[in-house]
């Protein structure tokens, strides 16, 4: 019966399309946001779409990307300036206008600055814009800025710099296209989320083999060919066994061991001596090697010699050296590293590790790739091909959040290198403006000495310290608040964000009395330890005032942080705004092309907000900070982000932004700013990229066009090779400070820690957590997974989001299940030596037996972001932050240090240990907080029809 | 009540595969993204900040478990309207809002004409119908037929909304009636299946089961798993003399 109906087939989608970045997580790709003119004149997105030309994306979006409407529309978000009135934590403001705001916060910050620059603490969170807001601190003058990679990534980050000069992290990538076999270390879904699912697609659709180590078979894992199921933090161990396979089945990549590593370096073996272990040098201070051919030791650094990667050498002074290569064989050959010695711990056999090691030799070299393509290395010698070995890896998360991470970080690159991967065909690809020297050439800046009021810093805070000369010291006092660059923590590349609200409240190493934070929510699931650092947040003196004396904060929505501050400065949704990310930072390159982009506001805001980079250059500029106000003391910046985006020069010729500089936008990388250059952005999709000339394309590291290419785009200084660090000699210079050597000494408790831990080859060891806690009593393994449809705290609140997934469950094996009488939906207690949590279980059998897991960031706290009371992200949704302390237990001495990797100080998330038990009948988590006030936000509408005002009229 | 079309021009539909598909919600939300102002606007929400949010979805992922053990896996199955060639919601529609189209077989709800009776979801066993509290009537899948016809998008565009977004290309759409259609074409190669087939519905939609995992032969390099007794040195003196001879060379 009844005959179709009428369809429109050719309605718009909406009255214009607008493209700019992505903002859903930090992946930043392209996006197509078509607009329609509601019955106010006013726009409204109607559609968000991947952009098909984007170097990122392709044109594909994931499933946060998708949902990025209801971001934009959200009910938590802030409408204007905020001050606190009532007490921290009530969510009793009073809304201000900009003008008191900002004269508010220039105040506070003018008279820190006037007195004594270091008592201002700025830390940023999941912002994109840290050239800029460390340019800013800079400026300031305080030693106390850092971005969050502390808690997030930098042992990926610092592990890979200090190695390759690139990292895993953002600076490189599978070469998608040509891999053969491709390994994925303690990846659920951090950054790169699109272009790992692209990548993928493409080696399934190529039967490449992918390996998925992970203690969780989910996502990625869950489709890989084969899945090895790892006990947290041994992933060292596995890959230890890899290489003492390769070593043992002599399957390594001699030639480019030779060419490219300090693997023929000689290093001084002359035990006690204070030169004990670095490199031998010639009275030039190069490195040496032992040169075959001339049958002498000659410079490292000089080309074009027949290096030997074996043998006892004399030196001019009559000791003796060995080359890298023989120390990192007899490392990895050892019996702890075979297969037999490690299988057990790491919970896999030890014929699959040597399977697996074998594998790999047989990819990489029966399986080579050839490239009919010409280049040129860096000594000049001209090669006809490109050879590849077709073995690529990644590694995040996992491998990151453990305390043993940046030696487990350096020893995955080991592997890589050993095999001849990197930046060869199939292998992993360097991304522009990257590889950088290794380490990058860039001291960290900060030690009070040096911090004078009304004085900028001498240079930028975040730099890679060569030994203990280069650390931040007062006396033998940590410089930073967060003690990064302190013997705690030496080479901490990122700082450690996750130190400053506790030791700021503790005055340890001293008191501040701004705490300056943006995009953090360091009140919730960004903490550790979340009632010790809402007590931290609240505690008072005795005198009865904040400890922490003024918190002003900067966030585009309603979260758990907002309460806890006294001053709140509204920022835009993604839509909203003006971005900036740019090749000083962390750009958007891909393998084949430099690549930087922007958002610009395709809507402007309804509500009383501002860009938080606008809002703090028009601090700069009401403080006077030099850089961003003229001679004559006026702001240079007028404009905002945008003015600053087109017309700061860090360099002459050097800014944010490297497309169409020069006054005709005719010039790329270099050249004066030129004004119509954000047009041409918008104009372009919201971004620029430039390819990389195809005999440049791999060996950035040591290819003379990639070089001189990279030269002449502002991203190198010089052209000299980037040589790969197989032993790291910097630890090797704190680790004879430990042993007594030198001016600079570390204090009597840190010695023995730096002599263990600071090796110059990388090795296993337990974290820090398992070492210290009675591991009987603790025998799980507890981590947390991002999902694919969330990103950190912001997905869980976005009305489409939290349908798929409104409270997390702590995925239990079933084997554990069946110990403890649970299933599916019960409750458990959870312990650790910190605290417990009452949760709720499901049963898996695709995780690892000793291994619990939940994903993050989706239990909330009452009252924040708007929704309900009984919202089941705050009633059965749990965080497992509360169970993780941020200082490890009291060790010999009484000293509690921070619970982070050693080396870097990057927060050791997933080193917890606990405890499970049944629990009696319960329907809500514990602990559960009280509900924090919600700042007469409107209440959150009971139904979404979006989408109606888009109705064809039928 | 109403009656299907003896045959379709087209048999328009997706292909689903389940071994590149790792669960990532793109599909789901894209879908949503486009529907709700779509053909069906809008796709409600209930409670969407409370206790218990809920709302029309065209397209769910689910990702369970299969098998026990050793033997087990993890599944990722992205759940649709399959636009089945004989499916009892149309003929169940006491209104003939449900339809089927001619030319190209998608299966329709004519919302003008839907009373929300629910008989349809209760007629079709995969579930892929769904209720819309608010509109009080039934929503599904369209094969976003507002867009794969549009003129107004560019070419490459005129695809279902989830395929657009799928990033990792497990989702493809194309005419499964003509055997020389690229859709069907993979089908065929990959051993692509109906679900349910035992219901008889003819399930237009086929998911591509996972491949056989790769397989990566050991190298002839690797010597065998017990160490020989050591009669020609360590394995670091050994490697040391191969090093020494292979840079000799």
């Amino acid at each position: 019966m009844g005959r179709e109906p009428a369809i429109d087939l050719n309605v718009p989608v909406g009255d214009r399309v607008a493209q700019t970045t992505c903002y859903m997580c930090a992946c930043r790709c392209g996006i197509n946001v078509h607009l329609r003119d509601g019955p106010d004149g006013k726009p409204v997105v109607r559609y968000i779409e991947g952009n098909r030309d984007h170097p990122v994306n392709k044109g594909v979006l994931c499933g946060k990307g998708s949902a990025g409407i209801m971001q934009h529309y959200s009910p938590a978000r802030l409408r204007a300036p905020l001050r606190r009135t009532g007490p921290r934590g009530s969510g009793e403001f009073e809304e201000i206008s900009w003008d008191e705001a900002l004269s508010l916060a220039t105040e506070w910050l003018g008279t820190v600055r006037k007195s004594d620059p270091k008592r201002l603490a700025f830390f940023t969170g999941r912002d994109q814009s840290q050239a800029l807001t460390g340019f800013w601190a800079m400026k300031y003058g305080t030693p106390n800025f850092a971005a969050h990679g502390g808690f997030c990534s930098v042992n990926m980050a610092a592990g890979g710099l200090y190695t390759f000069g690139g990292a895993f992290w953002e600076f490189g990538q599978p070469d998608w296209d040509r891999t053969k076999y491709f390994m994925l270390f303690g990846v659920a879904e951090d950054h790169a989320s699109n272009p790992i699912k692209i990548g993928i697609g493409k080696l399934k659709e190529r039967g490449a083999k992918v390996v998925g180590i992970n203690p969780v078979r989910t996502g990625y894992n869950a489709i890989a060919d084969e899945w090895v199921g790892i006990r947290p933090g041994t992933d060292g161990l596995f890959v230890g066994a890899l290489i003492h396979e390769l070593f043992r089945n002599q399957t390594v990549d001699l030639d480019y061991l030779v060419r490219y590593t300090n693997a023929p370096w000689l290093i001084i073996d002359d035990p006690g001596a204070p030169d004990h272990g670095l490199f031998a040098r010639g009275a030039d201070g190069d490195p040496l090697l032992y040169d075959q051919d001339s049958g002498t030791l000659a410079s490292a650094l000089a080309g074009g010699t027949s290096a030997a990667l074996t043998g006892v050498r004399t030196l001019a002074d009559g000791r003796t050296a060995r080359p890298v290569f023989m120390l990192l064989a007899e490392r990895f050959l050892d019996a702890q590293y075979s297969p037999e010695a490690v299988a057990d711990r790491i919970g896999l056999e030890a014929g699959a590790i040597r399977r697996i090691a074998a594998e790999l030799a047989r990819v990489a070299f029966e399986e080579e790739i050839v490239l009919d393509q010409p280049w040129t290395d860096w000594t000049g010698r001209r090669h006809e091909t490109m050879i590849g070995r077709p073995i690529s890896m990644h590694a995040m998360r996992g491998i990151s959040a453990h305390s043993n991470g940046f030696q487990t970080c350096r020893m995955i690159h080991i592997l890589q290198i050993l095999l001849g991967s990197i930046d060869c065909p199939g292998g992993f690809r360097y991304k522009p403006p990257y590889p950088k020297q290794a380490p990058p050439w860039l001291l960290p800046h900060g030690a009070l000495c040096d911090v004078r009021p009304q004085e900028p810093l001498g240079g930028p805070h975040l730099g890679f310290p060569l030994g203990p000369e280069h650390l931040l010291l007062d006396g033998d006092q940590p410089s930073r608040l967060d003690k990064g660059f302190s013997w705690d923590a030496p080479m901490s590349a990122h700082g450690l964000m996750h130190m400053v609200i506790n030791n700021a409240a503790k005055a340890d190493p001293y008191g501040i009395e701004v705490l300056f934070m943006y995009m953090a929510n360091m009140a919730w699931n960004s903490s550790m330890n979340v009632p010790g650092t809402l007590d931290n947040l609240t505690t008072k003196d005795e005198a009865g005032n904040y400890r922490i004396p003024k918190i002003i904060y900067s966030d585009a929505y309603y979260s758990e942080m907002v309460p806890y501050a006294d001053l709140i400065l509204p920022d835009t949704t993604y839509l909203e705004r003006w971005d900036c990310i740019s090749l000083l930072d962390r750009p958007i390159s891909e393998a084949d092309v430099a690549a930087d982009s922007i958002r610009w506001p395709v809507v402007e805001p309804d509500r009383d907000v501002r860009g938080f980079q606008s809002v703090l250059i028009d601090l700069a500029g009401r403080l006077g900070l030099p850089g961003f106000v003229d001679d004559k003391g006026a702001p240079k910046y007028p404009g905002g982000y945008p003015d600053y985006m087109v017309n700061h020069e860090r360099q002459p010729g050097i800014g944010p932004l490297a497309g169409w500089r020069g006054a005709d936008g005719d010039k790329t990388g270099i050249g004066e700013p030129n004004p119509d250059q954000l047009e041409r952005y918008k104009a372009n999709g919201a971004f620029f990229a430039t390819h990389i000339p195809p005999e440049a394309a791999y060996f950035k590291h040591a290819n003379k066009a990639y070089l001189e290419w990279a030269k002449t785009m502002g991203f190198r200084g010089e052209t000299s090779p980037t040589i790969f660090q197989l032993y790291c000699e910097p630890l090797q210079a704190f680790r004879l400070a430990a042993e007594g050597h030198g001016k600079h000494q570390p204090p009597e408790r840190a010695r023995k820690r730096i002599a263990t831990y600071f090796d110059p080859l990388p090795f296993w060891y337990e974290p820090f957590e398992g070492q210290m806690v009675d591991t009987a009593r603790f025998p799980l393994h507890a981590i947390t997974q991002r999902p694919m449809h969330m990103y950190h705290s912001w997905g869980s609140q976005n009305a489409w989001l939290r349908q798929i997934t409104t409270a997390n469950r702590l995925y239990i094996h079933t084997s554990v299940g069946k110990r403890i009488g649970a299933k599916d939906d019960d409750w458990v207690w959870l312990t650790s030596h910190q605290g417990r949590v009452k949760c709720q279980v499901k049963l898996m059998d695709g995780v690892n037996p000793h291994t619990v897991w939940t994903w993050n960031a989706i239990g909330k706290r009452r009252g924040a972001w708007a929704l309900d009371d009984d919202a089941p992200e705050s009633k059965q949704g749990f965080l497992l932050n509360h169970l993780i302390s941020e200082l490890l237990p009291e060790g010999g001495g009484g000293y509690r240090y921070s619970n982070s990797d050693p080396i870097t100080g990057q927060a050791a998330w997933f080193d917890l240990r606990v405890a499970i038990e049944k629990a009696d009948g319960a329907y809500e988590t514990v602990p559960r907080f009280e509900p924090t006030g919600t700042a007469d936000l409107p209440p959150a509408p009971d139904k979404l029809a979006f989408g109606k005002q888009f109705r064809t009229p039928r | 009540m109403t009656t299907l079309p003896a045959t379709t021009d087209k048999k328009l539909g997706l292909v689903i595969d389940l071994d590149t598909c790792v669960g990532c919600h793109a599909c789901a939300t894209s879908c949503k993204e486009w529907n709700t102002g779509g053909y069906s606007a809008p796709l409600t929400d209930q409670d969407p900040y409370g206790a218990d949010p809920h709302g029309a979805w065209l397209n769910r992922i689910h990702s369970y478990e299969v098998g026990e053990g050793a033997g087990s896996r993890t599944v990722h199955f992205p759940r649709s309207c399959l636009h089945c060639e004989e499916p009892d919601c149309v003929t169940v529609c006491p209104t003939g809002a449900s339809f089927k189209r001619v030319e190209d077989g998608i299966v329709l709800v004519n919302p003008d004409t839907c009373i929300g009776c629910k008989l349809c979801s209760w007629a079709c066993p995969y579930g892929a119908r769904e209720y819309d509290y608010d509109d009080g009537v039934m929503k599904k899948c369209t094969l976003c037929v507002d867009r794969i016809y549009n003129e107004t998008i560019p070419e490459e565009d005129r695809v279902p909304a989830c395929v657009r977004a799928c990033p990792t290309g497990a989702r493809s759409f194309g005419d499964l009636g003509d055997p020389d259609s690229a859709v069907s074409q993979k089908v065929a190669a990959r051993g692509g299946f109906d679900l349910l087939p035992e219901f008889g519905y003819k399930p237009v939609n086929k998911y591509l089961p996972p491949r056989k995992p790769a397989s990566v032969t050991a190298s002839a390099r690797a010597a065998p798993a017990e160490p020989p007794v050591e009669a020609d040195g360590s394995a670091a003196e050994r490697l040391f003399a191969w090093a020494d001879r292979v840079l000799s060379r």
